[in-house]
This record gives C-alpha cells, sequence and structure tokens, in this order.
C-alpha cells in the first residue's frame, strides 16, 4: 500500500492508503482528527468540508492521493481555543443543536469569509446552500455568518 | 426476549418515560444515597468526581461539582437543561459545573429514554428535588459543624453561609460530611420567582465543544484495537441471504473478516454480510466486492403505490376505536352543512445527519458498548436479556448523538455491533453508510386519513369523525395484540375540541405492510397534525368563519384562548394583507400545545414563497427560552422537509431513495423567517423538542390556499408546482 504525505493543520502526517481512500477517511480513520465528519459520502451535505489550500472542499469524494503536499485545514485547525470569529459567532448565535453537520458549516462559513469579508444573503445563499443540517438551524446560521463578518470587520 | 420487545411498545414506553400517574409516584426517590457512593463514582472518570451526594451529584474536595445528564443529548439541549435545572436547587453558578453522560441504569436514573419530549416534563420535579436534596444535606453538614440550627443557614455559589456570624464553608470542604448524613425525606422548591438560571437564556454548555471538533460522537470514539465493520444487508425487509461469495471481498487490503449476520426487527429478522476491516474505507470497499445471492421468497414485495391503495381501502373498514362520543354518523347524516375529506402523509427516513453506528465489546461474561443512543437503559437491558447476562455486566457508554429523531431509540443497530464483536472477538464499530441508513428503516408510517364533518347553520361542529389507516407502529411487536388501539389518533388533537363537539368519533385501522416503522419526531401528531388542521381549516371555510374565530370558538378554555390572542396580536393576524395568504393551526403534542401561523406571497415568477413563520408555544413550566426557540426553529424546518422536499417511496419491497441526491433535504435557501414566542403561564411542563412540528404543515398548506385556492390534500408537494 502506498504512503503518503499530509500536510493538516501545518503538521505532517504520514499516512499508508489505498490512493482512492477519500481524504475524509483518511483524515477520521488513520491521522485520527475526527472533528470532519461522514454524513453521505457523495459530495450532497457539506459535513466533511475541510480547507484545501484555503478553499472548502468535501473531503468525502476527494482522493487522498490528491491531497498530497498541499495546505489542510481542518475545523481543529481553525482554532482549537474557539478564537477564530467564525466559532466566535456559531457561540453567540448558539447556532448548534446536535452540532454534527457544525464543522462543515464553520469550514465553509470561514472560507466564504476569507474570501468576501462582507458578504450579502445572496452571497450567503450561494456559499452555504449546499450544505444540509438536518436539525434545522439554518436561520442561525445566516445569523452568525453576518455576526462573524462584524467581528471581523471589528478586529 | 418478550420483555424486550415490549419495552418499545408505546404503552410501555410511556409508563416508562415517566408520564404515567403511576410512574410519577415513583418520581421522589435517591437511590444512589451517599452509601451507595463509591458505586456511582465510576461513572466515567471516577478518581476526578470526588464524593456523590446522589446519582447525579458528586463535588470534590476542591470544590469542584459534576452534574450527570441521565439523558440522551441530540441536539434537544438535555446536556444544559438537566444541570440546568439541578445546579438550580443545588446553588451552584452552571458555568462552574463539570457535566458528563450517564451510562445506562435504570437502578440509578429512572427511565433513560429520550422520547416523547420527555427530558423535562417526565421529571423536572424529581430532578429539583435532587438538586435540593443534596443542598440540604450540605446544609446539615455545615450547621452540625457550626453546632448552630440549620435554618440559620442558606446556601449560594456552591457554598453554605451562616447567616447570623457570617461564617461560610464551600460545597468542597462540606461534602464528605454530607455524604454520610440521609438525604431529606421532603425539600422544599424554589418558586418560579426565585429562580436564579432556570427561566434564563443561558448559553448551551455543549456549544463551545461542537465549534472546534472536541464534541465526541458515536462515530468518533475510538476504543484500543477497534476494527470497523460494515454490512450489506438484504434491500428488501424480509429478505435473507442465500450465499455469499467473499473471495474479492477478502483480497481487499485491511479487510480481516466476512460473516453472515441476522439481526431481529421487531418479530422479524434482517439478514447481511458483515465485512470487518481495520479502516471504514477498507470495510466498504471489501463490502463493494462481496457478491451476495439473496432469498427474497415467500413474502410481499410491495411498492408504494400498492400500500397507499391498501390504506385507502382500509379507510372504508370500521377499525379500531379511540374515543367517541355522541353519535357522529347520525349527527353527520342531519347536518346542515357537510365537509368531507381524505388525507395522505408519506414515509420519511430520519436521516439523522450522524449515520447509525455503535461500538461494541463482548469480553468474557461482560458487554461494553459505545455509541449515539437514546435509551442507553433500553440497550443494557435488551443485550442483557439477549446474551443471559445480568444487566450490571452490560456497560453502555453514552456519545453525544448527531441527531436521533426516533430512530436512535431502536436497538437494532446496538445489537447487531454485539453480535459481530462477539464473531470477531474483539471490539468493534459498525458503521452504517448513509445508504443504509436510508434505506432500511424503520420509516415513519406513511397514513392515509378520513375526516368527516357535520356543521350547524350558525357554524358550530356538530359531528367529527377522523379515521386514519396507517401501520400501527405497535403491532410490530412480537405477540402484539392486534386488537388492542395505540393511542395514535388522539395525538395532535386540541382536547377541549372533545367539550364543544357533541358527536364525535376517532379510530384507526391498523395497514398491513412488511415495511418496518418506528416513530419519527413528534410521532403521530407529525401527521394527524396535517389531516386534523387541514380539515378544521375546510370547516371554517365552508362555514364561512376566519378560521382563528372559527377555533376561538370551539375552545372553551381560557389557556387555549390565550395562545390565541397571542397568535393574533404577534402576527396582525386582524390586519393582514390582500396579496398575501395567511394559514394558521394549532396542535397539542406530549403536553405542549403550539400554534402558528405561516405568511406565504408570490414571487417575481409567481411561484409561492414563504415568507415568514410566527410560532407561539405553551409548554407550560420551561427551562431555558433559547433552547425552546432553537427546538421550534429546528421542528418547523423539519417539517418544511417532510411536506415540500422528501418522501421514501418503495419499489419491489426496497426504498427507492438512498441517499440526499434524491432524498431531498430542506436547506438554508428553503428556510424562511421565523420567530417563536413562549407563553409564561402556571400550567405544568410540557415537551420541547417536538412540538413545534406538527402545526407547521397545516399552517403552510391552510396559508397556500387562502392565497392561491387550491387545497393541498397529500404530501409532500413542491412549492414551485402549487
Amino acid at each position: 500500500m502506498p504512503t503518503y504525505n499530509l500536510q493538516i493543520n501545518e503538521k505532517t502526517y504520514t499516512v499508508e492508503a489505498d490512493a482512492k481512500m477519500p481524504l475524509l477517511w483518511a483524515i477520521r480513520d488513520l491521522v485520527g482528527l475526527t472533528g470532519t465528519k461522514y454524513g453521505c459520502g457523495i459530495a450532497q451535505c457539506g459535513a466533511c468540508t475541510v480547507h484545501l489550500n484555503g478553499n472548502a472542499v468535501r473531503s468525502c469524494t476527494l482522493p487522498v492521493s490528491a491531497a498530497v503536499n498541499q495546505k489542510i485545514t481542518t475545523i481543529e485547525g481553525l482554532s482549537e481555543d474557539n478564537s477564530h470569529p467564525v466559532q466566535k459567532a456559531w457561540i453567540a448565535e448558539q447556532v448548534p443543536q446536535c452540532g454534527y453537520c457544525q464543522s462543515g458549516h464553520i469550514m465553509t462559513a470561514a472560507a466564504l469569509l476569507k474570501k468576501n469579508p462582507a458578504p450579502d444573503d445572496k452571497q450567503i445563499d450561494i456559499a452555504l446552500g449546499g450544505l444540509i443540517c438536518r436539525c434545522g438551524t439554518y436561520t442561525r446560521i445566516r445569523k452568525a455568518v453576518k455576526t462573524a463578518a462584524d467581528i471581523m470587520q471589528k478586529a | 426476549m418478550k420483555t424486550v420487545h415490549k419495552n418499545v411498545s408505546r404503552r410501555n414506553f410511556l409508563k416508562a418515560s415517566g408520564l404515567t400517574g403511576a410512574a410519577l409516584t415513583i418520581g421522589y426517590y435517591l437511590p444512589a444515597a451517599a452509601n451507595d457512593a463509591t458505586k456511582i463514582i465510576h461513572a466515567g472518570s471516577a478518581d476526578t468526581l470526588g464524593v456523590s451526594l446522589n446519582a447525579w451529584v458528586s463535588i470534590d474536595s476542591s470544590g469542584k461539582v459534576t452534574i450527570m445528564n441521565h439523558r440522551s443529548e441530540m441536539g434537544q439541549g438535555s446536556f444544559q437543561v438537566v444541570p440546568q435545572m439541578i445546579a438550580e436547587e443545588l446553588e451552584v453558578d452552571l458555568d462552574k459545573v463539570q457535566i458528563l453522560f450517564a451510562p445506562g441504569s435504570q437502578d440509578k436514573y429512572g427511565s433513560q429514554i429520550t422520547g416523547g419530549s420527555s427530558t423535562v416534563r417526565g421529571s423536572y420535579l424529581h430532578l429539583m428535588r435532587v438538586g435540593a436534596s443534596a443542598r440540604e444535606m450540605l446544609i446539615q453538614a455545615a450547621a452540625k459543624r457550626w453546632n448552630v440550627d440549620s435554618h440559620e443557614c442558606y446556601a449560594e455559589s456552591s457554598a453554605v453561609f451562616h447567616k447570623p456570624s457570617g461564617k461560610k464553608f464551600t460545597y468542597g470542604e462540606l461534602v464528605e460530611d454530607a455524604a454520610k448524613l440521609e438525604p431529606p425525606k421532603t425539600v422544599k422548591l424554589k418558586n418560579v420567582e426565585d429562580y436564579k438560571i432556570i427561566r434564563k437564556p443561558l448559553q448551551r454548555q455543549d456549544i463551545p465543544s461542537k465549534v472546534n471538533g472536541k464534541a465526541i460522537f458515536g462515530l468518533d470514539k475510538k476504543i484500543e484495537g477497534m476494527l470497523y465493520a460494515v454490512v450489506e444487508r438484504n434491500p428488501r425487509f424480509l429478505g435473507k441471504v442465500k450465499s455469499f461469495d467473499d473471495t474479492a471481498a477478502k483480497a481487499v487490503p485491511g479487510v480481516k473478516h466476512v460473516f453472515k449476520v441476522q439481526m431481529p426487527v421487531f418479530a422479524t429478522t434482517r439478514e447481511g454480510v458483515a465485512v470487518v476491516a481495520t479502516n471504514t474505507w477498507a470495510a466498504m470497499q471489501g463490502r463493494k466486492a462481496l457478491k451476495v445471492e439473496w432469498d427474497d421468497s415467500g413474502f410481499e414485495h410491495l411498492g408504494t403505490d400498492q400500500v397507499y391503495d391498501r390504506m385507502k381501502s382500509d379507510l372504508n373498514k370500521p377499525g379500531l376505536s379511540q374515543r367517541t362520543g355522541g353519535n357522529a354518523p347520525a349527527a353527520f347524516d342531519k347536518a346542515d352543512l357537510k365537509v368531507e375529506a381524505i388525507y395522505e402523509t408519506p414515509y420519511e427516513s430520519h436521516s439523522c445527519m450522524e449515520p447509525l453506528n455503535c461500538i461494541a465489546h463482548v469480553k468474557e461474561g461482560k458487554v461494553e458498548i459505545w455509541g449515539p443512543i437514546q435509551g442507553p437503559d433500553w440497550v443494557q437491558s435488551d443485550v442483557a436479556q439477549r446474551l443471559g447476562l445480568k444487566p450490571e455486566d452490560v456497560t453502555v457508554n453514552m456519545t453525544f448523538l448527531g441527531g436521533g429523531f426516533g430512530r436512535k431509540a431502536f436497538t437494532d443497530y446496538t445489537y447487531e455491533a454485539v453480535v459481530i464483536s462477539k464473531e470477531i472477538k474483539g471490539p468493534v464499530q459498525v458503521v452504517w453508510a448513509r445508504e443504509d441508513d436510508m434505506t432500511q428503516g424503520p420509516f415513519r408510517p406513511g397514513a392515509t386519513y378520513g375526516m368527516k364533518a357535520g356543521i350547524s347553520k350558525n357554524g358550530n361542529i356538530t359531528s367529527l369523525q377522523a379515521k386514519m389507516a396507517a401501520q400501527n407502529m405497535d403491532h410490530q411487536n412480537p405477540g402484539a395484540d392486534k386488537t388492542f388501539y395505540n393511542g395514535s389518533t388522539g395525538e395532535g388533537f386540541l382536547q377541549p375540541y372533545f367539550e364543544s363537539i357533541p358527536h364525535y368519533s376517532f379510530g384507526d385501522v391498523p395497514t398491513e405492510s412488511p415495511i418496518p416503522v418506528m416513530w419519527w419526531r413528534s410521532v403521530y401528531s407529525s401527521t394527524n397534525g396535517f389531516a386534523y388542521e387541514s380539515f378544521f381549516d375546510e370547516m371554517a371555510i365552508a362555514a364561512g368563519k376566519d378560521p382563528l374565530d372559527f377555533r376561538r370558538n370551539h375552545l372553551n378554555n381560557d389557556r387555549y384562548q390565550a395562545l390565541i390572542d397571542m397568535l393574533e396580536e404577534k402576527t396582525g393576524w386582524k390586519n393582514r394583507g390582500k396579496k398575501e395568504g395567511w394559514g394558521v393551526a394549532i396542535t397539542e403534542c406530549f403536553g405542549s400545545i403550539v400554534g402558528e401561523v405561516v405568511k406565504v406571497s408570490k414571487n417575481t415568477e409567481g411561484k409561492v414563497k414563504i415568507d415568514k413563520v410566527t410560532a407561539v408555544m405553551d409548554c407550560g413550566w420551561y427551562v431555558n427560552p433559547d433552547i425552546i426557540r432553537q427546538q421550534v426553529e429546528g421542528s418547523i424546518v423539519m417539517a418544511l422537509g417532510a411536506a415540500t422536499k422528501h418522501e421514501t417511496h418503495f419499489t419491489d419491497g426496497k426504498a427507492v431513495e438512498k441517499n440526499f441526491d434524491a432524498y431531498r433535504m430542506p436547506r438554508l435557501t428553503d428556510t424562511p423567517v421565523i420567530e417563536v414566542h413562549i407563553m409564561d403561564n402556571n400550567e405544568k411542563a410540557g415537551g420541547v423538542g417536538e412540538p413545534g412540528l406538527p402545526p407547521f404543515t397545516p399552517a403552510l398548506c391552510n396559508a397556500i390556499f387562502d392565497l392561491t385556492g387550491k387545497r393541498i390534500r397529500r404530501l409532500p408537494f413542491d412549492l414551485n408546482e402549487v
């Protein structure tokens, strides 16, 4: 089985995996970072979203072999102490209920705000409209994206 | 075996969850007082908890307080509200409390099943007595040390004070002594106006761990030496495995074991082939390489159309009667005005974002389980009985649940993990792929309703007949009494209507089908509410009355009137615009009454869009208003999905929709503005997690009728095609 070097959250992990293994399972089962979630396996729900060189990507359909030597950030790498503006906003607006899908929502929102620090409703729809939250926290997600933008602006 | 399955029946559920009179009488018990302390502190991180004063409360010598949450946290907020209730009476600051999940143990915690929105309403008085009793023991310990009367002492912020002298002991200094005291037989609970933390919108203690990946869900749990399993299950509900070829599967790197598994599902058996590997992906690849020949003989391969034909034909049968008053058919015949309608609701998948999974480790004479579980005590007794063990030999450890909605109260997936662990003689995590989770059921049963009403000239309902034909959830259990009515049609309907309507009959016809069915958030109310409250709108229109006034005129009860007044005031119902469609619905579910008003209009393309939903929740006594708002918001979105987005169809005995590409979920872009108001009154606590769901769909359909004149009687429908 081939081995791959993965740059995750500014650390290097060497994993031995089938070239087609999705990055999701390499991160969860081989590296042991479980904040990135399995929801559908077909890029429909976004629970598995991580940053690849700063872009939000769905790790459930990205082969591990394609992620080598690229900068991967998972929810654990956003900040451990909840100091990232998006995390702060998610707490302020009390977004999560079960919380399972929120890593994906938070990573997608963080990538959006990095490119567009003041998104309007339409831009939020486009960026986050492809994710699923079964608890239905969407009204708070929308609010929290705006709160995060405010926090970033004031910083 | 029988008792295990009986546990899952509706009757026994209500008994078990502390919701009947009989169960409440055993409510005030403190099973784990001081003399049982050693047992309790072994829950989780034993050495860090200190001394326990009862099953829920432990304090260490530094004063750190640990409160156990004995219920599941699946999003509904038990992790916050259980400690919030105990901490209020214990006099500790909630942000300084460590909260842990209690493992399954009915002896210590009473019922732990998280269902029927029962966590607060089923045990709030008990939990506050738990906190108050521990507080009194600490006060007694301090009074003894100071040699003063305990009435001169009071507790505040984890310390006991002697009022006359101002002397103080922290809880940490007192706990050893307090634990040696007998718990008081009676305690006085605080008055509502004296609450310091109950009724406050305190931020949830679980949320910080849910924004940085630290919260551990079932799928995140890792056990030393654990392997991963997936199971190729027969896609037909009663199908068997005829034979399988595992040559290619075993050649996949990482695959360790392949074998046939059998699982009891209610009174039937599910068969499949398990593939066990060193990681989830390898197990999934091994499964793909399997060649299985199924035995699908000896049972019906039903499709959706056949099931609905059967239900609709069942509507003509007399069925089982739940509740009758007067002579509804005779009064209907004589009525001035007659209204009749048939409503249909779909089968639905629970589709929790965390697919089913469970870790089991079967050792010599012991079993340990970790997973996202709604009823740890049920899993404990189920596994113990099936393996012939004592309950205390089965340890059920809790994790956060990535959604539950009723599905994770069913003990099939937990026992399946036990079967697989037993076979491989080691710890294993069984992972359900999304496709497994969505196609194997149990599903929310589809239902059909036949409604008939007679109305007088002056607009009073003189006769109401409601009949449901659907699969009866209780009738699936082995040895079920199929002549028994399980209360299904009684849910959702406003109880005072039974007093104002002189002639009524409510009942159901249990439709036979092999499709496994199970509770889905708000259970029968989730579909009854649509039929009953759509029909109320039809009656109001037929009688030429305002839909809100029509309901008001049939509710001779101040509590319900107050809710209607609030709905009217908050929405501006009386001043509604001409180009808008407005709809209202009010339902009663698990002890709470919820009214919702939906406002719709047409977008620039002429399609119906939902502008706003206003909800008024009357759940009586309550703990955390922000969690109530969260739950009502979420319930509305979940209802929106079942009303306008998704349905599980069946063809040739198999579920059709396998993943979110076909089972379309509501998303951010579908979500309207939602406003939630909470009634303040002196009623007893009602449910919070589910009652917000049933009124949304009828309110939406009534609003669409108001806007377009089109009556929707079959769900789901596409908003773009109205």
